[in-house]
């Protein structure tokens, strides 16, 4: 086991390497560089730029250096916690970043749960009352929620939270707390304003997990494993869950690995519409303006948990299922 | 030691109370009685009834077997016992009956609610059963422990550790060789014969007074199958409990059952003792049945009468290819197979630490020669290799080293040496028949682009010709052409393995290979099928290669005869030679092992009891073999081949 974990451990670093290149030189593609289009943007507006100025920046910047030579400088930079600058917000990545860090993992872990405490009843009866009216209807629900467009039903929860329950238009917490050191009564106005996110983003998850756990649940239903439980005398709820659910689990287990990076990036249109202070909309602006060591740093940042949330679930689905834990490597 | 005689002292406690009520009130009661029951089916909003006035009575510590084909309601009826019975069916009429021995009440489990805390209890605890296929009936994440000891824990009132020592002792009585380090193994870590033992044990954890057996040694070799039975009945005798025997097998019948019920299409055609049945049987269906079992008293020539004959149609099928000339015969054997080896290699590092690299040798040193226009039977246990070398003759795997040599009508090819084009090329000559028909053809294509399919990829003939052909292939093998655009869900599994016949038979083969065609078949429908083999050879003049591990099977469809042994072959001859005069110990285990439907031939467990018969190092001499010792096939009588180790021999011909 040591080994294995070692051994996948050794296979990340050259792979976030090979990663960390190809982002780069994806930022690199568009023409210009940050401080053209912020001298065209200037421009469009009437306003005169200083050519000397703006060498200087270039300098500073190391814009003018060769390719390789701004790579190497970044990548090494990254290995101690120095992402770099972002032009656009005149802050180091890590100053603009952090606070917006901790926000968005906040919402995605609430909505992780959410979904989860919503799809697993709900895809466990649907599979167990198959072709039943509560089959249909919870299904018809969940096409509703994965049909719907998250950011409409973001305006929609939006206007009714404001009407009935007084919420404040957008953002995680009532403006008035948004400076604010940390108190009670921010983390309740945050609380306040968490649901909204948390359903809207969620509910479109919700839908997908229901069906594919009513899907994976039903394949198993009926193996002879499951009647040879039952004609064991194993109680319904205890059988569904010991046996038929143990081995529909094993995608849920795969999916930690699609989730992680989600974390940080996941719904950043909804997150505009709402105007969340988290990490999505940043990323957006900062791909448009091409701020490229504020992009790059987010890419890297997702790239990071992709590779990470893949060994982990690796890791959980060896440690749960004895198949991949004692069959593996054996060739035929 | 001492564990285990405490289990069998408190299992005779148990049998002897068990008797006792029996005689405490006059006649005995019987365990079950199974009266006027009915169970329909609803599909598709319509009623199919599975089950129609089914009646019988099982008695304490007996064994009762429900004899029928697939389709006949025998698992409709245990499911119907155990109330576990599918969501779609229901108990319309009738009464189930169970008496439970201890408190000597009886409960009628066809008014008991499934899912009700009554049911339960008795699910398990009283009544167990155990599956045809042990890999699929247990839970691949649990370890065996936990499924064993999980009826235990259920019904007694018992902590974990009580239920982990009853678990080893039940593991250690049902002949597990190391019953601590079982309980921590998982079902697909051991051999099939183990799984079925696990599942007994699992079955019989609770000491039921009825174990429900549904086909428990089908999937089994005849010597595990064997061991298995035997081990049924020891377990009977000693834990005093009646067994519902569910087979389609009249030989297992005949070694196991005291009383026989016969089903056909969901109503008992013929009841009563084995004794009475096996003597004189009266109804026409059992009649039938008994003439559908190919066995080794039948002369040459003599056919199998299958319950319902296939009428197929040659006439109209346009056969490519001309009788052999004595030339090309000449020219050499139709295959030659001659020092085949192959070894697969398990990968040292697996996830979790360091194994050795482990060999495992498939087929050693393998060397065949099949005559034109023989069958050539090969017999073996699983994992003997016989599906490896299939593979290899197809080239589907490459061997490691040796060669095949196939008289292509006078001209002698290399298989090994041929590249990609003229394999291709070469492809329709040689054809393969799997042993599962459900999952040998693609459940999304009709049969005729099924039989379609070889056609078009070698390019024969025309469309029109290629439409005309599927049509005459169908009525080849005794099928309606009208099926053509059916699925093949929609056809049974001898009607599949006849569509997967056909479509070997497409492009005119010389040889064909058929691994364990018919294992996955019902008796009667066996019969067909090799009846329609034995035709079709004879009419389109083919080569037959017949991979099988059923003896009587191979009996009545070769010439030939090859027993196969770890990779090698350790006999061979002629069937009269094989079956009336065996040499090899190998071979007389194999033959021991077969039960007859003939109640005066019971098995002789004593001799099968100890499952060393596959292993070469307790073969006595002169047939001993080990890794370092050679062998070599020496002759007996003219064609009739034996292994023995070649330094015993030198030694023969020395003295």
């Amino acid at each position: 086991m040591a080994r294995y974990i070692l051994h996948r451990f050794m296979l990340m670093i050259p792979t976030l390497i090979i990663i960390s290149f190809i982002i780069f030189v994806i930022i690199q593609l568009p023409p210009g560089d940050y401080l053209e289009s912020y001298i065209a943007e200037l421009e469009s507006q009437g306003e005169s730029v200083d050519p000397h100025q703006i060498m200087i920046l270039r300098e500073q910047y190391g814009l003018d250096e060769p390719f390789m030579v701004q790579y190497f400088t970044w990548a090494t930079g990254m290995l101690h916690g120095d992402f770099g600058y972002s032009f656009e917000y005149g802050l180091p990545v890590t100053d603009v970043v952090g606070d917006r860090l901790f926000l968005t993992t906040i919402i995605s872990i609430f909505t992780i749960i959410f979904t989860w405490l919503i799809a697993f009843p709900i895809g466990m009866y649907s599979a167990t009352h198959q072709y039943s009216w509560g089959d249909y209807g919870l299904t018809l629900v969940g096409f509703l929620g994965l049909a719907t467009p998250n950011f409409l039903l973001a305006l929609v929860m939006l206007y009714f939270a404001n009407v009935y329950f007084g919420t404040s238009i957008g953002g995680l917490m009532d403006p008035k707390y948004i400076d604010a050191p940390w108190s009670w009564e921010k983390l309740e106005s945050v609380l306040e304003h968490l649901w909204i996110p948390i359903v809207v983003i969620g509910t479109s998850g919700t839908a997908a997990m229901i069906r594919r756990l009513r899907a994976n649940l039903l394949d198993e239903l009926h193996k002879p494993y499951v009647v040879t439980a039952r004609a064991k005398g194993v109680p319904p709820f205890k059988l569904l869950v010991k046996y038929p659910l143990r081995v529909a689990l094993n995608f849920f287990i795969s999916d930690i690995g699609n989730m992680l990076p989600s974390i940080i990036s996941g719904a950043e249109i909804v997150a505009v519409v709402l105007s969340l202070p988290t990490t999505g909309p940043i990323l957006i602006s900062a791909l448009q303006s091409q701020d490229m060591y504020l992009a790059g740093s987010f890419l890297m940042f997702l790239a990071i948990l992709t590779v990470v949330g893949v060994l982990v679930s690796d890791l959980a689905l060896a440690l749960l299922d004895p198949r991949i834990r004692l069959q593996g490597g054996t060739s035929r | 030691m001492l564990a285990y005689l405490a289990v069998s002292l408190t299992f005779d406690k148990c049998s002897i109370n068990r008797y006792r009520s029996g005689i405490g009130d006059g006649p005995i009661r019987p365990l079950l009685e199974v009266k006027q029951l009915a169970v329909d089916f609803h599909l598709h909003g319509s009623r199919v009834p599975a089950l129609k006035d089914v009646s019988f009575a099982l008695m304490p510590g007996k064994t009762l077997a429900i004899v029928g084909e697939s389709g006949s309601g025998k698992t409709v009826t245990s499911q119907a016992i155990l109330g576990i019975l599918p969501n779609t069916a229901e108990v319309t009429a009738g009464e189930i009956l169970f008496t439970d021995t201890d408190t000597d009440q009886t409960v009628n489990i066809a008014k008991l609610h499934p899912r009700s805390p009554q049911m339960q209890d008795i699910r398990g605890n009283q009544i167990s059963i155990i599956f045809q296929e042990p890999m699929v009936s247990l839970s691949p994440m649990h370890s065996i422990g936990d499924q064993i000891s999980e009826a235990m824990l259920l019904h007694r009132n018992v902590d974990k550790n009580e239920a982990k020592n009853a678990t080893i002792d039940m593991l250690r009585l049902v002949g597990f060789p190391h019953p601590k380090q079982a309980i921590k193994q998982y079902p697909f870590e051991l051999s099939g014969g183990l799984r079925q033992r696990a599942m007994i044990a699992m079955a019989l954890i609770c000491h039921p007074s009825l174990l429900i057996a549904d086909e428990p040694t089908t999937a089994l070799d005849v010597t595990v199958q064997a061991q298995i039975l035997q081990l049924i009945k020891s377990l009977q005798k000693e834990l005093g409990m009646a067994v519902l025997l569910i087979t389609h097998d009249l030989g297992v019948v005949a070694n196991m059952a005291d009383d026989v019920v016969v089903m056909y299409h969901g109503e008992v055609m013929e009841r009563g003792p084995a004794k009475k049945l096996f003597k004189d049987p009266q109804h026409p269906y059992l009649k039938a049945l008994f003439s559908a079992v190919p066995h080794f008293d039948m002369h040459e020539g003599e056919r199998l009468t299958p319950i319902r004959e296939i009428q197929h149609n040659i006439e109209h099928f346009h056969h490519h290819c001309t009788p052999w000339t004595e030339e090309q015969r000449k020219a050499g054997p139709h295959l030659q197979v001659s020092n085949l080896s192959k070894k697969f290699t398990n990968r040292s590092r697996s996830l979790f630490g360091k194994k050795p690299e482990e060999q495992l040798t498939a087929v050693s040193d393998f060397n065949l020669e099949i005559e034109c226009g023989e069958c050539f039977g090969l017999v073996g246990e699983s994992g003997c290799g016989k599906t490896t070398l299939s593979k290899m003759l197809m080239r589907a795997i490459r061997p490691d080293k040796g060669k095949i040599i196939y008289n292509d009508r006078g001209r002698m090819v290399d298989l090994l040496k041929l590249n990609d084009e003229e394999l291709r090329a070469f492809r329709p000559k040689m054809r393969i028949v799997f042993q599962d028909p459900y999952s040998a053809l693609n459940p999304r294509m009709t049969v005729l682009n099924t039989l379609l399919e070889p056609m078009v990829i070698h390019n024969f003939g025309d469309r029109a010709a290629q439409l005309k052909r599927a049509k005459e292939l169908m009525g080849l093998v005794g099928m309606d052409p009208r099926y053509l655009n059916r699925y093949p869900h929609s056809f049974s599994g001898g009607q599949r393995q006849r569509i997967s016949i056909a479509r070997a038979l497409a492009l005119d083969p010389q040889l064909l290979i058929f691994d364990e065609p018919v294992s996955a078949l019902d008796v009667s429908v066996q019969a067909q099928i090799l009846n329609l083999l034995k035709d079709l050879q004879k009419e389109l003049g083919l080569t037959y290669l017949f991979i099988s591990h059923n003896l009587a099977v191979v009996d009545y469809i070769a010439n030939r005869i090859g027993v196969m042994c770890r990779g090698q072959l350790v006999e061979i001859g002629h069937r009269e030679q094989l079956f009336r005069n065996p040499q090899h110990p190998y071979t007389k285990a194999l033959l021991a092992a077969v039960p007859y439907p003939d109640l005066d031939r019971p098995l002789d467990f004593e001799l099968l009891s100890e499952g060393r018969h596959n292993v070469p190092d307790y073969w006595p001499a002169p047939y001993c073999l080990s890794d370092d010792t050679p062998s070599q096939l020496q002759e007996v009588e003219p064609d009739h081949l034996v292994r023995v180790s070649v330094s015993r021999q030198q030694e023969i011909q020395a003295s």
